[in-house]
């Protein structure tokens, strides 16, 4: 995806053909021209450096280091490690290994319910729109609330909604439906996993929604009217017309998506503070524990890189093999 | 031609389930602000049976809220504001010149952007606490420090978001700020900037929601006189009682700014949002 909207993108801005010049004066004219476009991105490199790539190569450093608390103050004095740091993080039979491959398979588990469910729900949600009808507007614009809300609200609420004695999720599940004889916990156990996808959920689909949304005003209406002519009705539309011209905007909002769940933070943070229980125990707050908990900041940096490392290979995957069949398709 | 029955009935039924689903943390969220301590404490009550604002005036006392609200407007305009002005600077010449580098920059602001933010978050903790230790220049707790580790995602997002804007303004306004006797830097502040107003606008608003909303780094990076609501109000939970009323209360206010303002700029924030490949 980002290679595609790039070349659209160098294609629309395609390079005017310099004037040539000779004499000394237009040849600094020239210089300066050269030098404009450096110029107006020094600041935004300088700070992309100091926010995005130093700090890069200091995790990486860091991941080769025993850097525990008795060296934050003054890492030079941490002793290597050479790939100590790795072996330990990938020792499935070392409690970190273990806890570290668990919160693996639950960010995994997490990650692909909650794109999935959000996915749906948002799509359908869009499909169900497209066509006007009275308030289409309005209830538009009130399904985007969720996404407005910041997100350690939206979080702390439903962890007022998640309490076992005065929440409304066991009001309306164990005293209106009747579904449960004894009120379970749902910030506890396993129930906390779904606790966690629900709240995801809540905060995620409206996004979906807004990207399909927009997706379907670009699709060209005379497609559809030579469907009405064919005779093919609303869901045949829907199949052979409005999901095959999604499937661009799809390959983005899906990968988004994963990106975003897999790598969240503020949600579990904010819904079991920094000790979640290990049925919700996401891989960014497992590293947060390992690092501000443990304060073993060379162990955590290789993980965080371990993490880099999957995302890399799961969005290259990703983009290959979708780019693969959006051209068998075409 | 009209949708056939069965299509109107699901759609009916579909957007209720999801228009409830949306309602309830909602409608908790502003009935429970408005009970009692003793109601939030009790089961959960559909209807509130006594209203009161009292938690609308508690919340500002029970925890330094006031403190925090000031912290987080500091560093989400701070933030905000140096990322909107680096990134109008930056996306006009990505958008307007060809030069050597042009792709890696491009690549490099689109990838950053997709990095788990913890990548970031250990290395800058480790260099502020050294850079702390070696000159006395204390970054971590600090507002400065803040700001800087937000522009880890208000930056790359605002410049990729900008570029997107810039090339949508037709190159037929800079040749005319050019005949017009305007040099590269007139014409950005003459004609491009003001044709991009509210590219800018959503810009800024996005960048100002996104460090509003932020917890991994606010977690770490403030102490007790830094600290920003979103961490500050983790700090209800460790009263004796749990005020949820006022929690409540104190959600649904550090909310309505950043909700209302996304509202009224949904229209931009929807273009941009999808035009420029999504954060």
């Amino acid at each position: 995806m980002p290679a595609a909207i790039d070349t659209a993108r160098s294609r629309a801005s395609a390079p005017r053909p310099e004037p040539p010049s000779a004499s000394s004066p237009r040849s600094w004219a020239r210089i300066r021209r050269a030098g404009l476009p450096y110029l107006l991105l020094l600041p935004a490199v300088l700070f992309e450096l100091l926010v995005h790539v130093v700090p890069m190569l200091v995790g990486i450093f860091m991941s080769f280091k025993h850097l525990t608390e008795f060296f934050i103050r003054n890492w030079s004095a941490a002793p290597g490690a050479g790939f100590d740091n790795y072996r330990f993080a990938l020792d499935f039979n070392s409690a970190v290994g273990r806890n570290l491959l668990h919160s693996f398979e639950i960010t995994c588990g997490f990650t692909v319910l909650t794109v999935g469910v959000s996915w749906l729900l948002g799509t359908g949600a869009a499909l169900l729109m497209q066509d006007p009808f009275r308030g289409r507007g309005l209830l538009r614009t009130y399904f985007l609330v969720p996404y407005a809300l910041p997100a350690y609200t939206a979080a702390i609420t439903w962890e007022f909604m998640f309490q076992r004695d005065s929440g409304l999720v066991n009001q309306l599940l164990v005293h209106d439906l009747h579904l449960f004889k004894t009120a379970p916990f749902w910030l506890l156990g396993g129930n906390s996993f779904w606790a966690l996808v629900v709240t995801a959920v809540w905060r995620t689909w409206p996004f979906a929604f807004l990207v399909v949304t927009a997706g379907l005003q670009n699709i060209p209406g005379d497609l559809y009217e030579a469907a009405a002519i064919d005779g093919a009705g609303t869901w045949r539309r829907i199949r052979s017309i409005t999901l095959p011209q999604l499937r661009p905007v799809n390959q983005v909002l899906v990968l988004v998506l994963f990106l975003w769940n897999f790598n969240d933070f503020n949600t579990p943070f904010t819904l079991f503070g920094n000790v979640p229980p290990p049925q919700a125990n996401l891989i960014s707050v497992q590293i947060y524990d390992t690092s501000f908990q443990n304060w073993n900041f060379g162990s955590g940096s290789a993980m965080s890189v371990l993490l880099l490392l999957f995302l890399l290979l799961v969005t290259a995957v990703y983009l290959l093999v979708t780019n693969r069949r959006r051209k068998a398709v075409d | 031609m009209a949708p056939p029955p069965a299509f109107v009935w699901t759609r009916r039924i579909g957007l209720t389930l999801l228009g409830i689903f949306t309602f309830l943390p909602l409608y908790v969220m502003v009935s429970s602000s408005l009970k009692p301590l003793q109601d939030v404490q009790a089961a959960f009550a559909w209807l509130p049976t006594r209203l009161t604002f009292r938690p609308y005036v508690d919340i500002w006392s029970t925890v330094p809220l006031g403190h925090y609200f000031v912290n987080s407007l500091v560093v989400a305009s701070c933030s905000t504001a140096i990322s909107v002005v680096l990134a109008i600077l930056a996306a006009y010449a990505v958008s307007r010149y060809r030069f050597r580098g042009r792709q890696l920059f491009s690549v490099t602001v689109l990838s950053t952007q997709m990095f788990p933010g913890i990548l970031f978050l250990l290395p800058l903790f480790l260099i502020y606490v050294n850079i702390g230790a070696a000159t006395g220049i204390q970054l971590s707790g600090s507002q400065l420090g803040l700001v800087i580790t937000y522009l880890t995602f208000t930056l790359p997002f605002s410049i990729w978001m900008l570029v997107g804007y810039f090339d949508s303004i037709p190159r037929e306004l800079d040749e005319a700020a050019k005949v017009d006797g305007n040099g590269p830097i007139g014409a950005l502040v003459r004609v491009i900037v003001p044709a991009a107003v509210p590219g800018i606008v959503t810009v800024a608003v996005y960048s100002f929601m996104t460090a509003w909303g932020e917890v991994l780094f606010a977690s770490v990076m403030t102490d007790d006189s830094t600290r920003t609501l979103a961490v500050g109000l983790r700090n209800y939970a460790s009263q004796n009682d749990v005020y949820w009323n006022q929690i409540m209360a104190a959600s649904l206010v550090v909310s309505v700014p950043v909700v209302v303002a996304f509202l009224l700029l949904q229209r931009y924030l929807v273009a941009g949002l999808t035009a420029g490949s999504v954060k």
